[in-house]
């Protein structure tokens, strides 16, 4: 587990570094340092692998370019709306004053220069940030399956042939290429300090590629509201040493449950607030079985009970 | 207050106001608007216009979820028999013109030959509807109906949707039948079948649509 | 024989929503008794029910998105503080409770408070601008009205009688359909939409073709202001959008209701095309909330600068280009469904492009004011807030419309604040600033000043107080829709927002406090000549409220801001500048009871469907087709108002601006 008090102001000394370089204004650092304060374990301004890294400098990229036209425009606002005011005697009254060619180029040409700058940051980023671009890396990239279920998450790793419920575990340093589906609804896959979100859906296979650069505990979650149980789906990512890795995949052998069709089936059954299970086997092609819709997509709540309050029977 | 002309050298091109002083106006408006609101005939037509625009779009929504289900559902077509799809496009064709032949009459306030092909067209709409449905009741019972499958569902939901819109069309057809019988040829009931008339043209535009993407296209022999 | 409704269906069990239901069941029995007792209803009925005059039609429009607003607000509040005392604890509403709460709050802040604020304001504001009587189909406008004010009604009896859909307020399959929610809940959804967007279409149409084809004559179309050309774009979005709407939730209603396939987990259903069409509608329909909105605002300015807009064509020009572009922007709801970088790319690029228009826009609300004289009042507040606030939100936009960032921010409180600072922002700021400034064209008295301001004052810093928060949340990597959370780092800013959502409850107060206030002071407050903020546009030019044909003699327009240049020549000459017209009789629409009616079967119908109680949706749709056939078979449609009348309601009118004139006084 990483030390908040270090990582504050290791962050907080880069939040300074970056405002200087790219003249945030004052009034912002106040707010980003506060935000640090209080803690940044699932914080998007502290990434831990390149991916995540990219997309927050493009973020803050994006948002000081644009603060840069925002600020100005916002105090001349107040400035007009305050100078101009009736009772000020001291201002010019140009009541027959509504057209200026000079000012039309300027008014167009400004949010047109920044949209072009910010839309090549968009292209570039968007192809450089692909989801579906893999790491560029001499090792070889770790599979990990991700199926999301009512109202948990089922991770498969093909390679070791073990499976984790709720607990997502990846050695430090190593390119991972997730391939995600969903056993019934929509959700999102989401570890905002490693990667940016990704849907899984039912019947479809989407991919993430991601690195952890940095040891510790990442909560995870869904994004994409997905039910009642919804607010549960939290799980950990926990990056680990790539001995300690080993030593989790050689656990997960020792454990005797096997993830085949019927262990699936009644995982896919609603559930809430899952507790982190392992399985020391995997049946072959069970995700693909999953996602090519040959195993069915999960039950939803018991049908017929329309009764408010009723429906689903966890409360 | 200055009442100075604000007709600016700076703005040759009028990209500002036009000018605000009475005596320098302009009393030619370019574009419309000059002689004040359309008339009633002109307005309910061209409101009625707007309305088939917003149903085509309807349409549209439904072209495109027929056109990704049946591509990518890797269900097999369903089994048309070309021969009544080219009767059903025969009836609707047909039925148009002897709308429009009933609109002739109705210009020449002709009530009976108006009546008559008014008739005309709505047996060729309803012969229309009997070949669908029977043709629908086939492909349920192949098991290719919308239930069976999403290019069905598709399938279904949009030559389904054709059909509402005929049948609603044919409900105002008998609607405008007895209203010109017990009205007569009155300025809004002539309104309300000019309205009828593009309706009815309109539907056999989005027939036209259906005939050659849904069926043509998708023909397994 | 009644499908799935029994007695169980209403919450005995769950004192929250009974308590709601208990309360306003008592307070809309109280208001009918009221009704009733003072002997109002053979007036309400014959002045307004069956009324299909645009002003009360507009009236009515926003006087229903005011009454939703408090159960939408009171959804938000509830949501805020659930989330407030939901740390590392259940909060008071479990997770079937809040997943409605949080889906009807949005469902209802767009589709029953938003879309009517700006379609009551156009509707009321957009004939008397352009210069002639009423729309173009005065009945079919009335149907339009009491179909929404059906989809609102039936939203708020699912409150009581069953549930609500808990899908969020877009219903995503495959969550939306009958395996994943198998009660009635999405079905509510589905048919209040349904019947409320059909009036919704027909709006648009009806507004289309009134811009389109009735005019002042002179009136061209470069001397139309700029709320009318706002109001031509909305209208164009909503013919164009709108169908889309309506096939999509045809489509979820067939997989539901008769075992089809679009969306489904089995037999080749696709969801993500469900994606795509709604927000193929979704996005434009941002666009029709935000731009008789921005319509409102270059009113406003342009009267309380004492200048006129800044910029006319291009505003003109940006207006259509958004109206354009709306279209092309829609993936950006969903750049995380791996669409691919080109895609994502592309419509990120489209997105900002968007913001160009937009942004022109602002600067020339800003130009108006420079060399202008700006008064204070409501509107204005509402207008220079609006400025300050829209711009924030929208950089956000333009910031999740990188799609690396949007990875990051997709579905967070970044997003919901984002969202809020546009919608709130713009279009209630909008809603709140015609509203104030329109009041005492509709009703004849201003509202009380102070008590506008002082709202202002608390929605705006409420409103900060609110969202600010959840900007930082969204950073925090905390999501939307959560009933629960235990993150330490969040709960402080989760109690802040909690507070702004209280400072909002205030500024609410302070509306319905300017209100009664208002009605109360109402002599003191007289708008005796029909202009009270010294207006540039036609609709100044009448008396307040207007006479049913809003202008004895329609306008001649010769130029632009017609009103304006008229107004400044009379008091140069200080009297009116034309002796008083020859008046003739004027033909009115008659009222009509079709659209109350239709909208009563409707509700019978949608009600019968969601309950599947089919032999009522049969009655319901037959009452539908015999309101029409009843319509279709009138013989009179009009009335006529004797040239007598007119030319009594005109010379009071012409009397009160002489005078005002000879006095050399501003009104």
């Amino acid at each position: 587990m990483e030390n908040p008090g270090s990582n504050t102001l290791v962050f907080t000394r880069r939040i300074a570094e970056f405002a200087r370089k790219r003249s945030v204004p004052k009034a912002l650092l106040p707010i980003l340092v506060t935000t640090t304060l209080s803690g940044c374990s699932g914080s998007l301004l502290d990434p831990a692998g390149p991916v995540a890294n990219g997309e927050q400098l493009i973020l803050l990229d994006a948002l000081g370019i644009m603060l840069v036209i925002v600020v100005p425009t916002v105090l001349t606002t107040l400035w007009f709306a305050w100078w101009f005011r009736a009772s000020n005697g001291a201002a010019l009254y140009r009541p027959t004053w509504v057209y200026s060619d000079k000012l039309e180029v300027v008014v167009w040409s400004i949010p047109a220069l920044t949209v072009l700058f910010l839309g090549g940051l968009a292209w570039v980023g968007s192809h450089k940030l692909d989801p579906m671009r893999p790491i560029e890396s001499q090792r070889a990239p770790l599979e990990v399956q991700v199926v999301s279920l009512d109202w948990k998450w089922l991770f498969i790793y093909p390679q070791q042939h073990i499976a984790s419920v709720n607990r997502l575990v990846l050695p430090v340093g190593q390119p991972v290429h997730l391939s995600l589906t969903s056993s019934s609804v929509m959700n999102v896959f989401f570890v905002p300090r490693l990667a940016g979100e990704i849907y899984t859906m039912n019947g479809m296979v989407t991919q993430l590629n991601l690195r952890a650069d940095k040891l510790g505990a990442y909560p995870g979650l869904s994004a994409q509201f997905s039910g009642d149980g919804f607010s549960t789906m939290s799980f950990n990512a926990d990056v680990t040493s790539a001995a300690d890795f080993d030593q989790f995949v050689e656990h997960a052998h020792a454990n005797p449950s096997k993830l085949d069709e019927s262990a699936y089936k009644s995982l896919s059954h609603p559930s809430q607030a899952a507790p982190v299970q392992v399985f020391g086997n995997v049946s072959d092609g069970l995700f693909e079985s999953i996602a090519t819709r040959r195993l069915p997509a999960g039950d939803g709540p018991a049908a017929g009970t329309l009764a408010y309050g009723a429906v689903g029977g966890e409360h | 207050m200055t009442m100075a002309s604000a007709y600016s050298p700076i703005d040759p091109n009028h990209i500002g106001h036009n000018n605000l002083d009475l005596d320098i106006a302009s009393d030619d408006a370019p574009g419309h608007g000059e002689g004040g609101p359309a008339s009633k005939q002109i307005i309910v037509s061209y409101g009625f216009w707007i309305f088939l625009l917003s149903d085509i779009v309807m349409f549209s929504a439904f072209f495109a979820a027929f056109q990704v289900l049946a591509g990518y559902s890797g269900e097999a077509a369903p089994s048309y028999d070309l021969n009544d799809v080219a009767i059903e496009t025969g009836c609707l064709l047909i039925s148009s013109f002897l709308c429009g032949v009933a609109a002739l009459c109705a210009s020449k306030r002709w009530l009976v030959r108006t009546e008559l092909f008014l008739l005309l067209t709505g047996i060729l709409g309803a012969i229309f509807l009997a070949l669908e449905v029977r043709e629908f009741i086939g492909l349920i019972a192949n098991h290719q109906g919308p239930t069976d499958g999403a290019y069905y569902s598709g399938f279904f939901a949009l030559v389904g949707c054709h059909g509402l819109h005929v049948t609603v069309g044919l409900l105002w057809l008998g609607t405008m039948m007895a209203q010109l019988i017990t009205k007569g040829f009155r300025q809004d009931i002539l309104r309300r079948l000019a309205c009828f008339s593009l309706f009815w043209h309109a539907l056999d535009i989005v027939w036209v649509a259906i005939f050659s993407l849904v069926y043509l296209m998708r023909f397994a022999p | 024989m009644f499908g799935r409704l029994t007695w169980n269906a209403i919450p005995w069990s769950e004192p929250i929503p009974l308590v709601a239901a208990g309360m306003v069941g008592l307070a809309l029995a109280a208001v009918i008794g009221w009704v009733f007792l003072k002997g109002y209803v053979p007036y309400l009925w014959r002045e307004w029910i069956t009324s299909v005059d645009h002003k009360r039609i507009g009236v009515m429009y926003c006087l229903l998105a005011l009454v939703m607003l408090l159960r939408g607000f009171s959804d938000a509040a509830m949501m805020r503080s659930q989330q407030a005392l939901a740390f590392h604890g259940p909060g008071y509403l479990p997770p079937d409770h809040y997943d409605q709460i949080f889906s009807a709050h949005g469902t209802i802040m767009i589709f029953f408070v938003a879309m009517p604020f700006m379609v009551g304001l156009m509707n009321f504001v957009v004939p008397l601008q352009l210069g002639v009587r009423d729309v173009a189909f005065p009945t079919l406008n009335s149907v339009s009205f009491w179909l929404t004010a059906a989809g609102a009604l039936l939203i708020n009896v699912s409150l009581v009688v069953g549930e609500f859909a808990r899908t969020g307020w877009l219903p995503y399959p495959p969550l939306s359909e009958l395996r994943y929610s198998p009660g009635v809940g999405v079905d509510y959804y589905l048919w209040s939409l349904q019947i409320a967007g059909v009036g919704t279409l027909l709006s648009g149409v009806n507004l289309v073709t009134t811009i389109l084809k009735m005019r002042a004559p002179g009136m061209s179309y470069t001397r139309m202001p700029v709320f009318c050309w706002t109001a031509l774009a909305s209208n164009l979005l909503i013919v164009a959008a709108f169908p889309i709407l309506t096939a999509t939730t045809a489509m979820l209603t067939l997989d539901r209701y008769l075992g089809f396939h679009f969306f489904t987990n089995e037999l080749g259903g696709n969801a993500m095309m469900f994606v795509n069409l709604i927000w193929a509608w979704g996005h434009p329909e941002v666009y029709i909330l935000i731009l008789p909105a921005f319509g409102v605002f270059s009113e406003v300015i342009a009267t309380f600068s004492g200048k006129p807009l800044f910029g006319y064509r291009s505003m003109v020009v940006a207006t259509m280009a958004i109206c354009v572009l709306s279209f092309m922007v829609w993936l950006h709801h969903f750049f995380t469904m791996g669409a691919g970088a080109d895609v994502n790319g592309f419509f990120g690029i489209m997105t900002m492009i968007i913001a160009i228009p937009t942004g022109v826009k602002v600067y020339n609300w800003l130009f108006t004011m420079y060399g202008g004289k700006v008064r204070f009042s409501a509107p204005m507040l509402w207008s220079i807030g609006f400025m300050v606030t829209f711009v924030i939100g929208g950089m956000t936009g333009v910031l999740m419309a990188v799609p690396p960032a949007d990875f990051l921010l997709h579905n967070s409180l970044f997003l919901v604040a984002h969202f809020h600072n546009v919608i709130i922002g713009g279009v209630l700021f909008g809603a709140f600033a015609g509203y104030n400034y329109w009041f005492p064209k509709a009703f004849g008295f201003r509202l009380d000043d102070a008590w506008g301001r002082r709202a202002f004052w608390l929605w705006f810093c409420g409103f900060y107080m609110a969202f600010m928060p959840l900007y930082v949340l969204g950073m925090l990597g905390m999501t939307r829709r959560l009933q629960h959370f235990d993150r330490p780092e969040w709960y402080p800013w989760v109690l802040v927002a909690a507070g702004g959502a209280g400072l909002i409850t205030l500024g609410i107060g302070a509306q319905i406090i300017q209100i009664v206030v208002s009605i109360r002071n109402r002599a003191l407050l007289r708008d005796l000549t029909g202009d009270p903020w010294d207006g540039r546009t036609l609709e100044w030019a009448t008396a307040s409220p207007p006479p049913a044909f809003n202008f004895a003699v329609l306008p001649n327009v010769k130029g632009e801001e017609p009103y304006w240049g008229m107004k400044q020549k009379a008091r140069q000459l200080a009297h009116l500048l034309t002796a008083e017209p020859s008046y003739s009789a004027i033909l009115v629409p008659r009222n009509t009871a079709t659209g109350v009616v239709t909208a009563f079967f409707a509700v019978f119908l949608g009600f019968a469907m969601i309950w599947r109680i089919y032999w009522l949706a049969g009655l319901g749709f037959i009452g539908i087709y015999a309101a029409f056939v009843a319509f279709a078979w009138r013989d009179r449609s009009e009335q006529e108002i004797s040239a007598d009348e007119v030319q009594e309601l005109d010379r009071q009118n012409r009397l009160i601006r002489s005078s005002v004139l000879a006095e050399g006084v501003q009104s």
